[in-house]
């Protein structure tokens, strides 16, 4: 039914976003180079221009060429196929935990702003706690515990992104909780989830959002930090921060081996964190306008 | 300001108290008999057993939390399982590089990033400004693991004007351990920097469009010594969280930059003590790097108090 | 007439190109009181900033604003430094944020003069604790070491004074100095002004958005709409004849008396509302370590009936506990002793679901028409919000046929609720909270300051709508407000609130014209009213004349 109001006034504020988007080039760079990223990834479960496992000692620390664009490592395998599967460890990693921050730690904050008080207190200082185990920490005794792989870098990132979005949907919830338009609605006899639900998280998911991407970002950053002192994903599957591991030893004979990986990164976290500084940009202006 | 600096303190004594009791108990989870693993093995069970007994290990889990507590107040980390030497004198000599490192690294980026976010934000919108805050975006995105490499290649393999890794410690004198220090904190420092010039310039840039900021326009003042006067101050606040938040991270940072340069440090410690199984030293480790940070995150508290006499009476 | 200090001639000001001003001519004498009038948007603000060359970036102004000889608009930014604060100062309206948290007060008096003088610090710090004094903060109570968060609104607005007035500039530009403060607080800042400007002999622009204000004080007037000059002249001829026809509607909207038929029928007497010995406290803060906080008593054993069908008056000072009360009238907030009962039921103590029944025939209206609406949601949705209390579910046309009529009761279009609520001005935003507090046709409507934030044209409309919706549906208000004139036009009986503390009640007129308490006389003293104000200065023949008397003021700066 198109005559929907809802859908109507939701196009309305879409074309709105769009024409603010458009004047926005931190957000135009970032969303080119974040789908850049998820794109190689994705064509890398399809394709890669040679087999990530086979090696092939004598093809080793090869140059960049028609066959190896960006050259061989010491087994040599291709280096732009590493990095193709690199970047799905990376991305798996850095949005699960993600995921793991979003979900328990939103509705962890948003509780705490609606029942303030001593579950507030306890919540927060929880995560104070959290917050003195720096992902890096956490993962130094996970991996400890349990041994290093993929999923024990994810609990410890995720870990640590849970305070940080509790915090973030806390802080901006307790905001809008003394606000005249939640008044409102309890006025109208609705509840603390309902009013949740209904008013809080849709106007605080706009800095839920960037918060996202720019724990996306760091997450990356982390991920390839613990591959790199060999607490991340392990062999055979490939990891940006393993190939970076394993470049270091080769420095001094082969240095283009170290600088895809670092440049992969880079690019990765660049675009998550322009697409993040563009996206406050075009979202937050009408909120403030409003006040 | 009393009352405020006490109520700090109980809250990171309560911290303090429930991290090490996290750490604790999460390595008491761990699988795997800490005596036999000493023993090897092909050690009897009745030496195993004895073994446990000497060490305490058949006592109640609370009783020997608060003994382990107890032990650390003291000083006594417990010993470590490989080298059989004390925890602490492991940590001691270890902490003699991490400490420095993370130190150098915090006034590195300190000095780069305030000077750079004030002048950022007093020519905002001009081409000096986007430049740098070009830069600042594009340092962000570097692991600073890998800019570490970068640095060897440059300056240790290429120029071969500082030393590529390994550290000759301090008693030859300042210079030699402090040339080692160089890069591996360069390489801490600058992610770190373009972070903090940002914040430093966007919280500076908040507080500049306060009504207080016109109020001392209106007294006839310039746009540059309100800057200096009135929002400096002000901005200052947001600033010194993310300084206790990134001792944190140049602390945890160490960790990786030690072994990109071959440093015994901290780092270096603790992954041959995984290696190892060698939980005690991991849970020294550990608990030594938590208790810095939520130190460090109380002096930034007792920092904001003198920031903000709005929180003095709290 | 001497020369003037100020000349505005032919000033045009451009915001990125949006026009702003149009040709503005103002002449302000020295030692005078000017006014400038306007409701919001007609660039009264950035007049003055104008003149202080304080505008936003992207402005653009042409014309002449002339100090004394010098040309503003040509001086570099050196110069202009040099004359802010010493030869021009200004109040701005927000006092809670005009001043620098981190700073002591004496710190903020003190740097301008030492800035301007080059005085050492304890010369600017005596003379700042003597400027202090001069403002009603006299360094013995208040001392220079004292911050800005340690002091109430109107003491802070009185240390803004203070640092405008340090260096006895020859013109003051006081930018709405009073609209953040409540009616006494109001005349006593305003008469604080007087003098200060009689003393030194300076000039004042005075702006305002309410002639009611400045009908007692000023000497000149001009008054703006949308950029241009309406009418200007003496201030008492302009506002004694009224030729202009928007002078006329601001006066008239001023002192706004809706057509009220149900104004004198004692509709019915049965009790609707009624509250019994109702307190709430707050945890206080505690003065040390170890000793027990003592409570703060917001609400102090109040008791009050609201019959159906009548209007009731809450009136007080801002912080005397009126919007606690009402919090805790609607059970959004719990008493910590004491009941209330609605309907003959008693609310108190009552969880959601119980009150549902209760809460669909007592809804409320707030003040702040940009905050009373969650910005993400239609005004479809944000309308129909109450019938979530409708025994049933509701289908969606029937939904929609309410929200349809209950807009049209309040004068809006149906279409008006596919939109959003930033799409409208605050009058009509004010419209929208009101049908969405008629939807599920309550008995009683609780209104939190509805006309505070508007503007006086607009604010006589939405007096025009309770007044008949009071008169169509019987509605039952309990009207809280700081305004007496509100008061006066929508009640029928007033309780006036002091300290948590009911002081007087009884029929409005009677209260508002013989108050018998400390509170209500106060009160009634310090309220703007333009046809008092004029009267009074006609008999009197004075230029100016505080409304209060002199003897009066140790008592007021306490």
């Amino acid at each position: 039914m198109s005559t929907d109001p809802l859908i109507a006034a939701g196009h309305e504020d879409w074309r709105l976003f769009v024409a603010k988007a458009r004047a926005n080039r931190s957000f135009q760079a970032g969303a080119v180079l974040t789908l850049a990223v998820l794109a190689m990834a994705a064509l890398s479960l399809v394709w890669t221009p040679h087999d990530v496992a086979a090696l092939s000692i004598s093809d080793r620390l090869q140059p960049p060429s028609a066959a190896h664009w960006l050259g061989t490592d010491h087994f040599g395998r291709d280096i732009v196929s590493m990095i193709m599967a690199g970047s799905r460890n990376s991305i798996a990693v850095a949005l699960i935990a993600v995921g793991i921050g979003v979900g328990i730690g939103v509705p962890l904050g948003c509780w705490a702003a609606a029942r303030r008080g001593l579950v507030d207190e306890v919540l927060m200082r929880a995560s104070d706690i959290v917050f003195a185990f720096p992902a890096l920490v956490s993962a130094v005794m996970i991996t400890a515990i349990f041994g290093p792989g993929a999923v024990n870098a994810i609990i410890a990132i995720g870990i640590f992104n849970i305070p940080v979005f509790a915090r973030v949907a806390r802080g901006a919830a307790l905001a809008l909780w003394p606000r005249e338009f939640i008044l409102a609605a309890r006025a109208s006899g609705k509840g603390a989830a309902r009013i949740t639900i209904e008013h809080i998280l849709p106007n605080i998911a706009n800095l839920l959002l960037v918060q996202g991407t720019i724990q996306f970002s760091l997450g990356i950053l982390a991920e390839a930090g613990l591959s790199y002192v060999g607490l991340g994903a392990q062999p055979p599957a490939t990891s940006w921060g393993r190939m970076l591991a394993e470049a270091q030893t080769m420095i001094a004979i082969a240095p283009q081996m170290a600088l895809a990986p670092g440049i992969a990164i880079i690019v990765t976290v660049l675009g998550l964190n322009l697409l993040g500084d563009g996206l406050r940009d075009v979202l937050d202006p009408k909120l403030r306008r409003e006040r | 300001m009393l009352a405020y600096t006490a109520r700090r303190l109980l809250i990171v004594l309560v911290t303090l108290l429930c991290a090490s009791a996290v750490v604790f108990f999460v390595l008491e989870i761990v699988p795997g008999d800490p005596a036999r693993l000493m023993l090897g093995l092909n050690a009897s069970d009745a030496a195993v057993q004895a073994l446990r007994e000497q060490m305490g290990l058949n006592e109640p889990v609370l009783i020997r939390y608060f003994a382990w507590l107890g032990g650390m107040a003291r000083g006594d980390f417990g010993t470590s399982l490989t080298y059989s030497v004390p925890v602490i004198e492991l940590i001691g000599e270890r902490v003699m590089v991490s400490v420095p490192l993370a130190l150098i690294a915090l006034v590195m980026s300190t000095a780069i990033a305030i000077p750079l976010g004030i002048f950022t934000a007093a020519r905002r919108g001009r081409p000096a400004d986007t430049a740098a805050m070009a830069g600042a975006q594009l340092g962000i995105a570097i692991p600073n693991f890998w800019f570490a490499l970068l640095l060897v290649w440059v300056f240790a393999i290429t120029l071969q004007w500082l030393p590529a890794g390994g550290f000759p410690g301090w008693s030859d004198g300042l210079w030699p351990g402090l040339s080692a220090l160089l890069l591996p904190a360069v390489a801490l420092a600058l992610p770190q920097a373009a972070i903090l010039t940002r914040i430093t310039r966007s919280a500076l840039i908040e507080t500049l469009a306060e009504d207080y900021v016109r109020t001392a326009r209106a007294k006839g003042l310039p746009a540059r010594v309100v800057l200096w006067r009135h929002a400096l101050r002000n901005a200052l606040i947001p600033v010194l969280t993310i300084l206790g938040l990134q001792f944190a991270f140049l602390l945890a940072g160490t960790i990786i930059i030690e072994n990109v340069f071959y440093l015994p440090g901290l780092g270096r410690l603790v992954f041959q003590a995984i290696g190892q199984r060698d939980l005690i030293v991991v849970e020294g480790v550990v608990v030594l790097l938590v208790a810095t940070v939520v130190f460090v995150n109380f002096l930034v508290d007792l920092a904001y108090g003198w920031a903000d006499p709005r929180l003095r009476r709290r | 007439m001497a020369a003037p200090i100020l000349t505005i001639a032919g000033l045009e000001l451009a915001i990125a190109g949006t026009p702003v001003l149009r040709g503005i001519d103002m002449q302000i004498a020295p030692g005078t009181v000017h006014a400038l009038v306007g409701e919001s948007g007609s660039g009264k603000s950035m007049t003055a900033l104008t003149v202080l060359r304080l505008l936003p970036n992207g402005a653009h102004a042409a014309g002449t604003v002339r100090l004394g000889e010098e040309d503003l608009l040509a001086a570099g930014e050196a110069r202009m430094c040099a004359l802010r604060g010493d030869r021009v100062a200004m109040v701005f309206q927000e006092p809670m944020t005009a001043l620098n948290p981190v700073k002591t007060i004496g710190e903020q008096v003190a740097e301008g003069i030492r800035w301007h003088t080059g005085a050492g610090r304890a010369d600017a710090e005596a003379r700042a604790a003597r400027m202090l004094d001069r403002v009603g903060l006299p360094p013995a109570k208040f001392p220079l070491d004292r911050y800005p968060h340690e002091l109430s609104g109107g003491q802070r607005q009185r240390v803004v004074i203070a640092i405008a007035c340090a260096l006895a500039p020859r013109l003051l530009i006081a930018d709405e100095p009073t609209t953040a403060l409540d009616v006494v607080l109001q005349a006593q800042i305003l008469d604080l002004l007087g003098e200060l400007v009689a003393e030194d002999q300076m000039a004042l622009m005075l702006i305002s958005h309410d002639l009611g204000v400045v009908a007692g004080r000023a000497d000149q007037i001009t008054i703006l709409r949308e950029g241009a000059v309406q009418e200007a002249g003496n201030a008492l001829e302009v506002l004694r004849a009224q030729r202009h026809p928007y002078t006329r509607q601001l006066a008239e909207a001023s002192a706004h008396r809706p057509a009220w038929h149900n104004r004198a029928a004692p509709a019915g007497q049965r009790a609707l509302l009624e509250a019994r010995n109702i307190v709430r406290e707050y945890p206080g803060q505690r003065a040390g370590l170890f000793s027990p906080a003592r409570p703060l008593r917001a609400v102090d054993d109040v008791s009050f009936v609201v019959p159906a069908g009548r209007s009731v008056g809450l009136v007080g000072r801002s912080g005397c506990g009126k919007s606690t009360l009402a919090r805790i009238v609607l059970a959004l907030d719990r008493p910590t002793s004491g009941t209330v009962a609605f309907d003959g039921m008693r609310t108190t103590g009552l969880g959601d679901r119980d009150l549902r029944a209760a809460r669909r025939k007592m809804q409320v209206v707030f003040q702040d028409p940009y905050g009373s609406f969650d910005p993400r949601q239609t005004v479809e949705r944000l309308i129909a919000e109450p019938l979530h209390l409708e025994p049933r579910p509701l289908a969606r046309a029937e939904r929609r046929d309410r929200v349809e009529s209950a807009l049209r009761e309040v004068g809006m279009p149906a279409e008006a609720m596919r939109r959003y609520p930033h799409e409208f001005s605050g009058g009509q935003r004010q419209r929208l909270a009101i049908a969405r507090a008629i939807i599920t046709r309550p008995r009683l409507v609780v209104c939190d300051e509805p006309v505070s934030a508007l503007d006086v044209s607009t604010r006589a409309q939405i007096l025009d709508l309770f007044a008949r919706l009071n008169d169509e549906l019987g509605l039952a208000y309990l009207f809280i407000t700081h305004d007496l004139s509100v008061a006066r036009a929508i009640t029928h009986e007033v309780m006036v609130m002091q300290a948590g503390r009911i002081v007087e009640r009884g029929a409005t007129a009677d209260v508002l014209d013989s108050p018998h308490s400390d509170a209500a006389q106060r009160l009634v003293a310090a309220a703007p009213d333009l046809n008092r104000a004029i009267e009074r200065r006609v008999r009197s023949g004075a230029p100016y004349l505080p409304l209060e008397g002199r003897s009066e003021k140790q008592a007021k700066r306490n």
